[in-house]
């Protein structure tokens, strides 16, 4: 299992919690899971042609998916999943 | 020492003893020029904890005036204080809490035509302002102008720290972070959506600590790092902060070479 940390403005999806877990190999299929488990959370993390908003950034561990291999980034197993969308207040 | 007065010195005392500061990083900090943006949630415990420190200069910027509605965080500010604008509330305080330091306010908005020369007057920034249109004039004026940028931002029981230094050739920016700014409506502001009035004190404090370490030029700064921190789940984290190669600002091959005010496309962000 693969524990996803849900960002608060997120969190209406999650039924409030801060932490999801689902089964999946990779960015791109991890997505999918958090869809089924929180139906409508794609369409906020997701540009229509399935890549991940500009305003949002994805870890796997403590590396950001971009530099990586971006939605086709694998996970291993273990690892700590982070949804991080821009903030803006002070 | 030579340049303490007795006083100056039963004042400082507690930083002059510690070995990584001693008389001559407090002298540092003496002779520091640091430009607040933004004296609100993090401006307020950024500014009051700079000026108890003893930074010599401090750039307020903020052209809003006390609100009740800001006094649940926004502790340099009082209930007396409502109506008074927010720089000239914050620079009473600043002067009562330490003579020392003083205090140059700025209540015009900041904008591409007034941010090179304010910046340019000040050693470093801190930017704890409230809207995505002035970080990212802040972060590509800083760039511009290669001044330290301490970040820092809050959303309802999430915070956010990081460092951003233009000296340093491999350091990111906020645009190596975030490209650019947000849909219009896309993210709601503090608010339509609340903070938690100790978030920012939090975050305020951990801006304040970095300023410190900057000028005073000791320990590991947050460059290449952002930390999460999370207050319902009371947990820090940190992910990395590469620079990105692609970067639209501080790459080999910028897309933009000149200041940008997104007001049109953030007014209600």
């Amino acid at each position: 299992m693969i524990k996803v940390k849900i960002p608060t403005p997120l969190r209406r999806f999650t039924k409030d919690l801060a932490e999801v877990e689902v089964e999946a190999a990779d960015v791109k299929s991890l997505i999918e899971a958090l869809e089924k488990k929180c139906p409508g959370i794609r369409k906020r993390l997701c540009e229509d042609d399935g890549s991940i908003r500009k305003f949002i950034n994805v870890y796997v561990g403590d590396e950001d998916i971009r530099f990586l291999k971006g939605i086709e980034t694998k996970i291993a197993q273990g690892k700590e999943i982070s949804i991080v969308p821009s903030i803006a207040g002070g | 020492m030579a340049d303490f007065t007795e006083e100056q010195i039963r004042r400082y005392s507690r930083h002059i003893i510690l070995p990584e500061l001693g008389g001559k990083g407090q002298k540092k900090i003496s002779d520091a020029k640091v430009l607040c943006v933004g004296v609100g949630g993090l401006g307020s415990p950024n500014a009051l904890y700079l000026s108890a420190a003893g930074v010599g200069t401090l750039g307020l910027i903020d052209m809003d005036r006390v609100d009740v509605s800001n006094l649940q965080r926004q502790i340099i500010h009082s209930t007396p204080d409502q109506e008074k604008l927010k720089v000239q509330s914050a620079k009473e305080k600043i002067n009562a809490l330490n003579p020392d330091v003083e205090v140059v306010t700025y209540t015009e908005k900041l904008s591409s035509k007034n941010v090179k020369e304010i910046v340019a007057k000040y050693d470093l920034v801190v930017d704890g302002c409230d809207n995505f249109a002035t970080r990212y004039l802040v972060n590509d004026a800083c760039f511009f102008a290669k001044k330290p940028n301490v970040y820092g931002s809050v959303f309802r029981f999430e915070g956010r720290a990081t460092v951003f230094d233009p000296r340093s050739e491999a350091s990111p920016c906020y645009r190596c972070l975030h490209p650019y700014p947000p849909p219009p409506g896309e993210v709601p502001t503090c608010h339509e959506a609340g903070v938690i009035g100790v978030l920012p004190g939090v975050i305020g404090v951990i801006q304040a600590t970095e300023a410190l370490k900057l000028i005073v030029g000791i320990g590991r700064l947050l460059v290449g790092r952002l930390l999460l921190y999370d207050a319902l789940d009371m947990t820090f984290r940190e992910v990395k902060v590469p620079k990105d190669p692609g970067c639209p600002l501080c790459s080999k091959h910028p897309k933009i070479k000149g200041l940008i005010d997104y007001e049109q496309f953030c007014s209600g962000v």
